[in-house]
């Protein structure tokens, strides 16, 4: 078996923050004596991911994901545990890691604010030592691939958001690295664009054989390119295993939507599951898989329907009954 | 060979960046440009009367204040653009995207802003050397000595400042350590000897002020009594080498801003 690509061996982290009460009285005990509090914000997480899997990072603000990311590329050091990258100590920042590895926040840059995106790219290319014509040629690739040809000689002040995302993925990704840590890379995108950034880290993964750990909180980019999904919560690790797999472990339930011939109260459908959607003709129900048949057969029996289908909940349902559960 | 090269794409690029907004870098250039020839008329005002200052004939003072324009500017030109560089970048987390790049990032986070409102006090610093030299009598040796001195005082004053501002990794916003390491500069216009005893001693044994124009001036006019000027090639070295160990000591306490 292949040694993982990513590896993360009891990773914890413990920050002191400081605390300060409201008004200015607080004000002048903050200044004179700090109070701070100790937040355990990742706590005992192991996982190993193996080169070219691209893996989903799933929990809700807070919980930790960040924090690893910035562990696991050598950002910050772990409070205890072990992280390994490519068989490296990322927080030892040696060359030969550096070369291999790339981060990609959706809420920060490093893309020159002034100047077009191509003097961040010669910048880049410098760094990584990429002689310019061969940097061109990669820019060239990776820019038809994101759809930004146009746009490389714009200050990057003057480009939307989707374009300067797509820009930090093309300055990120010039070295061609091995690892991607990608911390919500379509934040705050519309629709077009988080599908190009989709499409565009899916098609480099194939090219590259890249391993990709992933987060984000829109489940369409977890549901169209990772395999597998980590789950943490509270610092804690959750779940770890295949996507299908998350939905069968916390959701035992099946989503049912029908469109009634006539408008019904929702109280109605009370007995039937939990009413996630009802009013006019639309109804939407969970109903536990047990009770999926004869819920079925009641509902033919007791209205008169235009449809109805039974499918799997939407996995942002899923992962949010994970997180208000808290717990496995 | 690549980090030179790093160096010029960097230079170009904040150069670059100044240049985009035309009407604010004109102001500058406008503005450096006054205040160099006020600075060169207080100059003119202050050391044409053929005075002497602690001992120093006044084309020897000028030498000192020669020393102290040219550390001055490049302190406007590196220091001070890079030193804010610093401070934003811990504030805001980017500090994240060069520590990730597989480069020296004391080097990266020290050269890779440039203010380019500095370059007329460079001129003015490197004429008014020139002027002093040329006045005092400066031979061959002397010139190189100069040279070599010159190199170390802006060394010495760089390792300084950027002790200071490592301690943003801690404190975060440490602009204001640019009035201190101004100020510092400032005291630096005249030869130590010109103070009364007890800030002679303040001033060569707790701030390196003497190091920084005093020492080059009397390593290059052959004033040198001892060893102590040439303390400062050491005193630099001390200082380089400590805000050294210390950046990659303060690193371990970076926690890089929240997203």
């Amino acid at each position: 078996m292949a040694a993982p690509a990513v590896l993360a061996e009891q990773l914890s982290k413990t920050f002191l923050v400081a605390e300060k009460d409201p008004g200015f009285a607080g004000t002048l005990r903050h200044f004179v004596r700090r109070r701070y509090r100790r937040i355990e914000a990742v706590r005992g997480v192991s996982f190993e991911i193996a080169p070219g899997e691209v893996v989903g990072f799933l929990g809700p603000n807070g919980a930790g994901k960040t924090t690893t990311l910035k562990m696991l590329t050598g950002l910050v050091q772990p409070t205890s545990g072990r992280a390994r990258v490519l068989g490296r100590d990322p927080y030892r920042r040696e060359a030969a890691l550096l070369r291999n590895l790339t981060l990609v926040m959706g809420n920060k840059q490093q893309l020159i604010w002034d100047l077009p995106v191509l003097d961040t790219l010669r910048v880049n290319a410098a760094v990584y030592e990429i002689p310019w014509a061969e940097a061109e040629r990669r820019t060239a690739e990776l820019a038809e691939l994101l759809e930004i040809e146009g746009v490389l000689r714009q200050p990057v002040r003057k480009l939307s958001l989707g374009e300067r995302m797509k820009a930090e993925l093309l300055a990120s990704l010039l070295h061609r690295p091995r690892v991607l840590f990608l911390d919500e890379p379509t934040l705050g995108l519309d629709v077009n664009a988080q599908l190009a950034v989709r499409r565009f880290l899916k098609a480099y993964r194939e090219r590259y054989g890249a391993t990709l750990l992933l987060t984000s909180h829109y489940m369409a980019d977890i549901e169209a390119l990772a395999e597998r999904v980590i789950v943490i919560h509270e610092g804690r690790l959750l779940y770890d295993g295949p996507l299908g797999g998350l939905v069968e472990r916390f959701a035992p339930f099946k989503e049912v939507r029908l469109v009634l011939a006539r408008p019904a109260a929702a109280a109605t459908f009370a007995r039937y599951g939990e009413v996630e959607e009802a009013g006019g003709l639309r109804v939407r129900l969970l109903v536990e898989k047990e009770r999926l048949t004869a819920v079925v057969a009641e509902l033919l029996a007791n209205f008169e329907l235009r449809d109805l289908s039974v499918d799997e909940p939407p996995l942002e349902e899923v992962i949010g009954r994970v997180f208000a559960k808290g717990a496995v | 060979m690549r980090y030179l090269r790093l160096l010029g794409i960097f230079w170009t690029a904040a150069a670059a960046a100044r240049m985009e907004y035309r009407a604010a870098f004109v102001v500058a250039i406008f503005a450096s440009l006054i205040e160099t020839a006020g600075k060169l008329f207080g100059v003119y005002l202050f050391y044409s009367s053929g005075f002497e200052l602690g001992g120093w004939p006044w084309q020897e003072a000028l030498l000192v204040f020669g020393f102290a324009q040219l550390v001055d500017a490049f302190f406007l030109l590196f220091f001070v653009p890079n030193l804010r560089r610093i401070s934003e970048m811990v504030q805001d987390g980017t500090l994240d995207f060069v520590l990730l790049k597989p480069v020296d990032s004391q080097f990266w986070v020290s050269v890779q802003k440039l203010d380019p409102v500095g370059l007329p006090y460079l001129l003015l610093g490197a004429a008014l050397l020139g002027y002093a030299g040329w006045a005092s009598g400066l031979e061959v040796g002397g010139w190189a000595r100069l040279a070599f001195a010159g190199t170390g005082a802006i060394f010495l004053v760089y390792a300084l400042a950027f002790l200071l501002a490592t301690t943003s990794i801690w404190f975060v916003k440490i602009f204001n350590v640019v009035h201190f390491l101004s100020s510092l500069i400032w005291s630096a216009q005249y030869p130590v000897q010109a103070y009364a005893r007890p800030f002679r001693i303040f001033l060569t044994f707790v701030l390196p002020v003497y190091f920084m124009t005093t020492a080059p001036a009397e390593l290059a006019l052959g004033r040198a009594a001892g060893v102590a000027p040439w303390a400062m090639f050491l005193v630099a070295l001390a200082l380089f080498g400590f805000s050294r160990a210390f950046w990659r000591f303060a690193l371990r306490f970076y926690t890089s801003a929240s997203s």
